[in-house]
């Protein structure tokens, strides 16, 4: 095996990890970017080949520095690490190339390379996160990534994300902290923190209030983290006031990383106990993603702020993927895992179309996208696509999720959720729709009639992304065979 | 190439057409059915390309000698359609005609039932932007008269094959026969799209409100499409040679005293229809080829009517008997052409219609079916009669109206010149149409007794009409229009809606306006809760926010502990 081979899982972390500090070193908004850019590339070539490697080679566990474990740090990867891993990283490599020209419109020059230096620790601690198998490890890389993202969300020139960086600061930290305390609960009762270990230790006290509580706190805290109604509050003005590039790389990966600890947690550290249902948390789970699936939808539809108004139709869809796992079986669990990667794609994307109307027009506002359809051809058209995608329209990825959610919750035998899905699907229509009909039936207001379209440098990845949202929305024969490969380990084969 | 529907070349080409400039797009539309006519011959008798999908096996392409006379002349009608359309630049119609022209030709090809009812719901809605592009808010409404009959018989369709999928557990299309429930609901399906008794006024409704080119393309496909579909699955259906000669019959009458010529030929349309499913009806070998070739010929010179009325109207804006008179000093060419087609659909010897015409006639006597023999026979008199005399005497002599125009466009003659030379050829050198019939032909035109007794009644009915004329016996053409059993939905229906409506209508007004204001209150309380200045999508104090924290974690706990 080779030197990569071999390291394979910590030199995915690391390589992100290394390089942010010499942004700062660098200084120059451009030297930045270009060094930002080359380590997002490697590391996005890292990551397929860790992807390769999983799928051909099984898991791949990694004793950090050579401490064995429990008592040294393990890193382990299975299909759905990988896949995790995967998204991240292509999406970080995607965005790069589109944040340069982006930031340079929307943040002063003197801020760029912190910009870059931030992104890049962000991506190393999600990274981390995605890998790791040491529980207060994850609490490590998880502080990593929030810290960054509290600084990105607060560079930029608008004052009100000040406030709500803060905001997002104290609703994070207190996410963080009740997982930190979960842990703690944990370590007391069997004396370790690593995940395979604490796997085999914790049906022994599975009885205990301690136990109970533990994990009642990282679900709390974790669903903090990654929005779960009515946890979400902090989320639509981070990424609403957010610079557009950054909100389009948080958008797409910080909520589905976080998703996917959870489903480390649950269904590995507690697996073999089944606590969604020895501790009767299925039902109050589900009642949660449910509202949010419409509560999301429907605060959505009345968002004069586009940003917002995805922001929102984020909270939404966090609700069909927290649905998916929280339903129990294999299809509906790939469902969900299928639906982080579908809606880190069509996400992406629609923030990149806000990012190409802030840059041409300084606002995201619903009434100045007024003949949008005109003035900017290819930047509506892109945001009509990403809109299908997000309703669920056959042939893009948003339709190969609601088709395993609505399969895995109709083999469970409940069909008004099945039916539910659908319902919310129509909410998705309406605030779309709304996007649209400014955008192509309205006439732009005097003297906005001859704008131009947006820079290809913005307009070229937001394409890339869209090409994948069809891509996979009409081959899902990749994505559909690892998200259940990985659903169907986590559920048979946690032991 | 070879494991390719026909019809798929006219769809996926017509979706390029709105790529093309113009003068690259009039080229490309006429190499189109070219194409899809080399590719037809090309293809093999016993041909099947299957897929499987949905647990059901489609047959996807089914080449046999009943599809492929279908093939080779809806093809043949594309190319004089696109010729005849040379000149128009409406890109609506340019898109539409090629997908409704695949379509017809896709679903003659179709093997299985399920690939039929697509191609069916296609011709019925790529076809209503033939009328709809007349663009007048009459042609509007007609053409949605049109298309709730035609996806109607769709889904009928539809229905049909369900149960049919469900008694037999096949939705191979073969013989269907009347027997069963769904054998009836296909036989409805098809009997609207054929415009049977009854169920024909969408056609006399349509047809005439298309633009001038629509027209000519309408006439070709849809009728004759549902002719193909009762020889594959009705053949030998007795009740169809009843039908068929109502059809044959009845239109005579509204026919003869209709002043829009263009509702004439539509009238007449339905009149040679009639001949068609008479010949299913009977079953035969001799009938079937016989129904076969009249829908190829009928093709021809129906088109060719269509397309010298046609060209009249583009000249003078108008198609009213009454209006029209004395053009063939201006346009001799269509005055020559429209004659040519009117020899050909009175079946005169050495034209189209009689090599083919008298083949289901040959074949209904000898059946021994005398009574219907005589309907056809009176039927065929009066087609000479109405058709034969009537549209080209009223429109290009009778009293001069004084009109002089100019010759039709070169593309118009074009057209015609073909169309006019195919049914000639057709008439005179028969057997290159009974070589590709589905059955070997047996059988000589052009028999003594044959051409005898066809010039007789043409003869007396020329006669008549002399008379009718010289006496002023004849009714002279009126504006009007004429009410068929249309007059159901168009009169009376209206009238007890007015009755009722009135009723209703309180009724309805004083529910909708509490069901809007219901609406309108949920609304209005979903924008209280979840609106831009609401509580749920509003800032949120850090505190308030910490407290939801709490709530949720107590949740979870509560839940977890009891």
């Amino acid at each position: 095996m080779s030197f990569i081979e071999t390291h394979i899982s910590v030199l995915v972390v690391i390589v992100p990890l290394i390089a942010a500090p010499f942004c700062i070193l660098l200084r120059n908004s451009v030297t930045a970017w270009a060094w930002a850019t080359v380590v997002c590339l490697v590391t996005m070539a890292l990551a397929v080949q860790l992807l390769q490697q999983v799928w051909l080679g099984g898991t791949i566990s990694y004793d950090l520095g050579n401490w064995p474990g429990p008592w040294g740090i393990v890193y382990r990867v299975d299909e759905l690490g990988a896949f995790v891993v995967l998204i991240v990283a292509a999406l970080a490599a995607i965005v790069l190339p589109y944040a340069k020209t982006s930031i340079e419109r929307e943040i002063p020059k003197e801020r760029h390379y912190l910009v870059y230096c931030m992104l890049l620790l962000c991506i190393a601690g999600l990274l981390g996160m995605a890998v790791t198998s040491d529980a207060f490890n994850l609490f490590v890389f998880l502080e990593i990534s929030s810290l960054a993202t509290y600084v990105l969300v607060g560079i930029g020139q608008d004052r009100r994300a000040l406030t709500a960086a803060l905001r997002y600061l104290i609703l994070g930290t207190l996410g963080a902290t009740f997982y930190v305390i979960g842990i703690g609960m944990l370590y007391q009762m069997t004396g370790s923190l690593n995940m395979t270990d604490l796997a085999t230790l914790l049906p022994a006290v599975q009885d205990t209030r301690t136990v109970h509580a533990a994990l009642a706190f990282i679900v709390v805290g974790f669903g903090l983290k990654l929005a779960m109604f009515p946890l979400h509050f902090w989320l639509p003005n981070a990424y609403t006031f957010a610079p557009s590039a950054v909100t389009v790389f948080l958008a797409a990966t910080a909520t589905k990383v976080a998703i996917y600890s959870l489903i480390r947690l649950i269904f590995t550290v507690f697996g073999d106990i089944e606590p969604l249902e020895t501790y009767n948390l299925r039902f109050a789970v589900i009642i949660l993603a449910v509202a949010g699936m419409f509560a999301g939808s429907l605060m959505a539809i009345f968002q004069t702020n586009i940003k917002r108004m995805l922001a929102y139709s984020s909270v939404a869809q966090v609700g069909y993927m927290i649905l998916g796992i929280s339903i129990g079986n294999a299809l509906a669990m790939a469902g969900g895992i299928i639906h982080m990667f579908n809606h880190a794609l069509m996400k992406g994307a629609l923030f990149m179309v806000m990012g190409c109307v802030m840059y041409m027009l300084g606002s995201v506002k619903l009434e100045d996208m007024a003949g949008l359809g005109k003035r900017m051809p290819f930047t509506a058209a892109a945001f009509v696509a990403g809109g299908f995608s997000l309703i669920g329209v056959p042939l893009t990825v948003g339709f190969v999720s609601k088709f395993y959610l609505v399969q895995g919750a109709l083999l469970a035998g409940w069909w008004p959720i099945a039916l539910l899905i659908m319902l919310s699907s129509l909410l998705a229509i309406i605030y779309v729709w709304r996007v649209v009909e400014m955008m192509y039936f309205r006439s732009p207001a005097i003297g906005h009639g001859q704008m131009t379209e947006a820079p290809m440098t913005l307009l070229i990845p937001t394409y890339v992304l869209l090409a994948a949202v069809f891509w996979f929305g009409i081959d899902a024969t990749f994505t559909g065979d690892l998200a259940m490969a990985a659903a169907e380990s986590l559920l048979g084969g946690s032991k | 190439m070879s494991s390719l529907n026909p019809g798929l070349i006219l769809i996926i080409g017509a979706v390029l057409v709105p790529l093309m400039p113009h003068a690259l797009r009039r080229w490309y539309l006429l190499v189109l059915p070219l194409i899809g006519l080399a590719h037809v011959y090309g293809l093999e008798n016993g041909t099947s390309v299957t897929m499987d999908a949905f647990g059901m096996t489609l047959e996807l392409l089914r080449v046999d000698a009943l599809a492929k006379v279908w093939g080779y002349i809806f093809n043949i009608a594309a190319y004089l359609a696109m010729l005849f359309a040379w000149h128009d630049k409406d890109i609506m119609q340019q898109v539409s005609a090629p997908i409704y022209a695949g379509a017809a030709i896709g679903a003659v090809f179709a093997g299985d039932l399920v690939t039929l009812f697509v191609y069916w719901e296609l011709t019925a809605i790529s076809s209503v932007f033939l009328i709809w592009a007349t663009r007048t808010e009459r042609a509007f409404k007609t053409g949605m008269r049109y298309l709730l009959i035609q996806v109607g018989s769709g889904v009928i369709l539809l229905s049909g094959v369900l149960v049919w999928y469900h008694d037999t557990g096949s939705i191979s299309f073969g013989h269907i026969g009347i027997e069963s429930l769904a054998g009836k609901l296909i036989l409805l399906a098809f009997g609207i799209k054929c415009a049977f008794p009854l169920l024909h006024n969408w056609l006399q409704d349509s047809y005439p409100e298309a633009t001038i080119t629509g027209t000519v393309v309408l006439s070709a496909f849809t009728t004759k499409l549902a002719v193909y579909a009762l020889a594959r699955g009705y053949a030998g259906t007795e009740i169809l040679i009843y039908i068929g000669a109502t059809m044959a019959a009845f239109p005579i009458f509204y026919a003869v005293i209709e002043n829009d010529l263009r509702k004439v030929l539509a009238y007449s349309l339905n009149n040679q229809l009639g001949f068609m499913v008479v010949g299913i009806g009977v079953g035969t070998e001799l009938a079937l080829n016989g129904a076969a070739a009249h829908a190829f010929n009928h093709i021809l010179y129906k088109a060719l009517l269509f397309m010298s009325i046609g060209a009249v109207l583009y000249r003078t804006g108008t198609c009213k008997a009454s209006d029209l008179g004395g053009l063939y000093k201006s346009m001799p060419w269509t005055t020559g052409f429209c004659v040519v087609g009117a020899a050909s659909i009175s079946a005169f010897p050495l034209f189209a219609g009689f090599v083919s015409k008298s083949m289901i006639l040959s074949a209904v006597a000898g059946d021994g079916r005398w009574f219907v023999w005589g309907v056809l026979l009176f039927a065929s008199a009066s087609v000479f009669h109405y058709v034969g005399i009537k549209v080209p005497y009223f429109a290009f002599f009778a009293k001069d109206s004084g009109r002089r125009v100019q010759e039709a466009p070169w593309n118009m003659l074009a057209a015609m010149a073909i169309t006019a030379f195919l049914c000639i050829f057709v008439g005179v050198y028969p057997k290159a149409l009974y070589d590709i019939l589905p059955f070997p032909v047996d059988y000589a035109p052009y028999t003594v007794a044959h051409v005898i007794t066809q010039m007789q009644m043409l003869m007396f009915s020329a006669l008549a009409f002399i008379i009718l004329t010289i006496y002023k016996i004849y009714p002279t053409p009126i504006k009007s229009i004429n009410l068929d059993t249309d007059w159901f939905y168009r009169r009376l229906a209206p009238a007890v809606i007015r009755v009722l409506g009135r009723w209703i209508g309180e009724i309805d007004r004083m529910l909708r306006v509490e069901t809007l204001s219901v609406l309108r209150d949920i609304i209005a309380s979903v924008e209280r809760q979840y609106g831009a200045r609401s509580n749920m999508s509003g800032t949120l104090q850090v505190g308030t926010m910490v407290l939801i924290v709490a709530g949720v974690l107590l949740l979870f706990l509560l839940a977890s502990f009891f």
